[in-house]
């Protein structure tokens, strides 16, 4: 383990952090188009590559779809591949995101979380994400700019490992953490180096070796195409909490597929996704404490593969458990993270009540207070027998 | 040496191309197919220094049924509208492993080349073959122009001529058919002002094979627009393939040329313009597109047929001037 008193600890915008992570990260190509709130990430890369402290092909396309489009191109060519984007961009790569996962590409993309339009905004949650939940990809999530930075390299190491060879998503919020200057104790191109083995492809493009890449899938192959694919994408699991523990190890920064907050003697957990209400619930929880509520808080950071046995482990003989999305499935159950956590917890006999509560939609402001009282509301309304199916809450009428 | 008929093909067959076959028998085109005789003579040109990256379309599906594969050289196929854009991925990968010293070496001249069909170019993939021009990579883009979504079964695109029939603009009691002009995607790609730009067709092989060449010498991105005939969707027989290739060439319905340091060069000249049809009551294989039964319905039209007439005659005369102006 490396002493973190000697590391430099620097205050920087989350973003630019990001970038500079990236640079250590040593990618062959980058493919990227500009969306609020993705800018500055990209932004910088492209004035490190231009300052030449990076060498790298940094291809600025006219489209997201044309970004993922090369980013395979580079990626089964086999360069260690590079790409940010946000919300309508997501969107507008989404077709070319399934294909990336299914091709088995370990690109890596920086996924700066905002709102899906109409009405347009460019504000955060996690419509865009949600919406492409199911593309095959693996999706972590960093809550402070440390973690973002961390979780970069951890990115490619578990997308190039021949157990994996997927992609995977760093999803921070836009603005509320994408924008924010933060203290970074930052790594150098030797740590990384260390950490962080160059690409070897398993299969390139290669005319000294033909090989056929896409090929098309009839009925007696498809079905086995997906179950490989999902079985690789469950089996990811062991690698990222290897490379997770491997990170610690060196760095002294141990991360968690789920994270617990206060959970021990907890009757009460609120489960969130991402920065924003990730760090709120934190001061929530702690003044709930001061108040003697046994109040505590769990934070996915691994969303796909979706962590079931470790929901199931930390859920299990709570009373109640309120579930924060930042995204509504429109007349479906509600959030999609929480409808995916009754999933995981139906059916068992130490299942809590789970209440979907769907919050801090396009920018929304939720603060600790309001999370507060809703803890109450919650309270009186399983006391009351009074649960709904989902809670849409701080909507002005 | 051919048992049944006693005959030496070698003696015939051209010596200009190689025999090596890298786009090979056994796919599953339909009997006739003028773009998959493209491909033929397409990889014979460039050799096994290339990488494909092959839009979604009829030449992607025939020939890589997982796990069967007519390519010899590496391929890959993503979607069907952004083969330019992972073409442009490919070729910015070669550049840069090139210069770290990974996987390439310097000297090492690697063709890479994306293929789409006219809807995969001119429609739908339009947006991603701008960029890719654009951005100046080095790449070579080939549409093959079979003037419609063939492997969707025949529907219209931007590329399908005026008064063709097909399942998206057929004709009726009110409609002649495709009622619009066939986009000019040379002409496009001309206005990107890349290295070199050229149209070519399957009925003048070493001619095709030459600009393939030159396209691959280029430094930067080339353009091939090769019009290749879907007997399928055209509604002829499939011997008819290549006279219908060499008819639009010589009616000037697709006038073969390049375009070379700002300099146009028509490769084959006409010295007067073929007819595009006469719609006579006997067969006449000199005919374009009677023998086409995407444009039977015309026979009693004459006022849209002397349009089209006019239409090839015009842009011949302009391509003529073009040439004329000289390069620089």
């Amino acid at each position: 383990m490396i002493d973190s008193h000697k590391r430099q600890r620097i205050g920087i915008e989350v973003s630019i952090g990001a970038a500079e992570m990236v640079k250590l990260c040593r990618p062959d190509g980058i493919a990227a188009y500009p969306i609020t709130p993705q800018t500055h990430i990209v932004e910088h890369l492209s004035e490190i590559v231009a300052d030449g402290a990076l060498d790298a092909e940094f291809i600025p396309v006219e489209s997201e779809h044309s970004a993922m489009s090369t980013c395979i191109g580079l990626s089964a060519a086999g360069c260690r591949t590079y790409t940010a984007t946000s919300s309508q961009g997501l969107q507008l790569m989404s077709e070319i995101l399934f294909i990336a996962s299914s091709m088995r590409c370990p690109i890596v993309m920086t996924i700066v979380n905002r709102a899906l339009s109409a009405p347009i905004s460019i504000w955060g949650d996690l419509s865009d994400i949600m919406a492409n939940r199911d593309v095959g990809w693996i999706q972590i999530f960093g809550n402070n700019g440390q973690e973002v930075y961390d979780l970069t390299p951890c990115a490619f190491k578990i997308a190039e490992d021949h157990r994996v060879l997927l992609p995977v998503g760093v999803n921070l919020d836009g603005f509320t953490l994408s924008h924010v200057v933060e203290p970074l104790e930052t790594l150098t191109f030797e740590d990384i180096d260390s950490f962080l083995p160059p690409y070897e492809p398993k299969l390139r493009l290669d005319p000294d070796n033909p090989v056929m890449m896409g090929p098309v899938g009839a009925p007696e192959i498809f079905t086995e195409a997906k179950k490989a694919h999902e079985d690789a994408l469950v089996a990811s699991r062991l690698v990222i909490d290897e490379v997770f523990a491997e990170f610690g190890e060196r760095f002294g920064r141990h991360y968690k597929a789920v994270e617990e907050y206060k959970t021990d003697d907890a009757d009460t957990l609120i489960v969130t996704l991402g920065g924003t209400l990730g760090e709120t619930g934190h001061v929530a929880v702690d003044h709930l404490r001061e108040q003697g509520e046994k109040v505590g808080q769990a934070m996915l950071r691994v969303w796909r593969p979706f962590p079931f046995e470790d929901l199931q482990r930390i859920l299990a003989g709570r009373k109640l458990v309120m579930v924060y999305d930042r995204a509504i499935s429109l007349g479906g159950p509600g959030g999609p993270m929480a409808s995916e956590i009754k999933s995981a917890m139906y059916g068992r006999a130490d299942a809590p009540a789970i209440l979907s509560v769907i919050a801090a939609l396009g920018g929304r402001d939720v603060r600790w207070k309001d999370m507060v009282a809703q803890v109450a509301d919650a309270k009186e309304m399983l006391e009351n027998e009074q649960m709904p199916n989902y809670l849409m809450v701080g909507v002005r009428e | 040496m051919n048992p049944k008929t006693n005959a030496n093909f070698n003696v015939f067959a051209s010596r200009l191309l190689p025999k090596e076959e890298l786009f090979t028998p056994g796919h599953r085109a339909c009997q006739g197919c003028g773009p998959a005789v493209a491909l033929r003579m397409i990889t014979k040109a460039l050799g096994r220094n290339l990488i494909v990256v092959n839009a979604t379309g009829c030449m992607e599906i025939i020939a890589s049924p997982y796990p069967f594969n007519a390519w010899e050289v590496p391929w890959i196929h993503v979607a069907f509208e952004n083969a330019a854009a992972v073409a442009s991925g490919v070729a910015a990968a070669i550049k840069v492993l090139k210069r770290k010293g990974k996987f390439f070496t310097q000297d090492e001249k690697i063709t890479v080349l994306a293929i789409g069909g006219d809807g995969g170019t001119m429609d739908i993939g339009l947006q991603a073959v701008s960029g890719a021009l654009e951005r100046g990579h080095d790449m070579m883009y080939i549409c093959y122009d079979n003037e419609a979504y063939m492997n969707t079964g025949i529907q219209r695109s931007s590329g399908t001529p005026m008064g063709a029939s097909t399942t998206t603009s057929p004709s009726g009691k009110v409609s002649q058919g495709q009622n619009t002009w066939k986009k000019d995607f040379a002409e496009i790609c001309i206005a990107h002002d890349i290295p070199y730009v050229a149209t070519a067709s399957i009925s003048h092989p070493l001619d095709l094979a030459a600009k393939v060449k030159k396209g691959a010498a280029a430094s930067g991105p080339a353009v091939l627009h090769v019009f290749a005939p879907c007997p399928t969707g055209w509604r002829c027989g499939p011997e008819l393939c290549i006279r219908m290739a060499r008819l639009a060439v010589e009616t000037g319905v697709f006038p073969l040329y390049e375009y070379e340091d700002h300099q146009y060069n028509i490769s084959v000249e006409l010295d007067s313009l073929r007819d595009v049809t006469e719609f006579t009551d006997h067969f006449d294989k000199r005919n374009y597109m009677e023998q086409q039964g995407r444009y039977k319905h015309l026979k009693g039209d004459q006022e849209l047929v002397d349009e089209i007439r006019h239409r090839v005659a015009e842009r011949w005369e302009r391509l003529q001037a073009k040439a004329a102006l000289g390069g620089k």
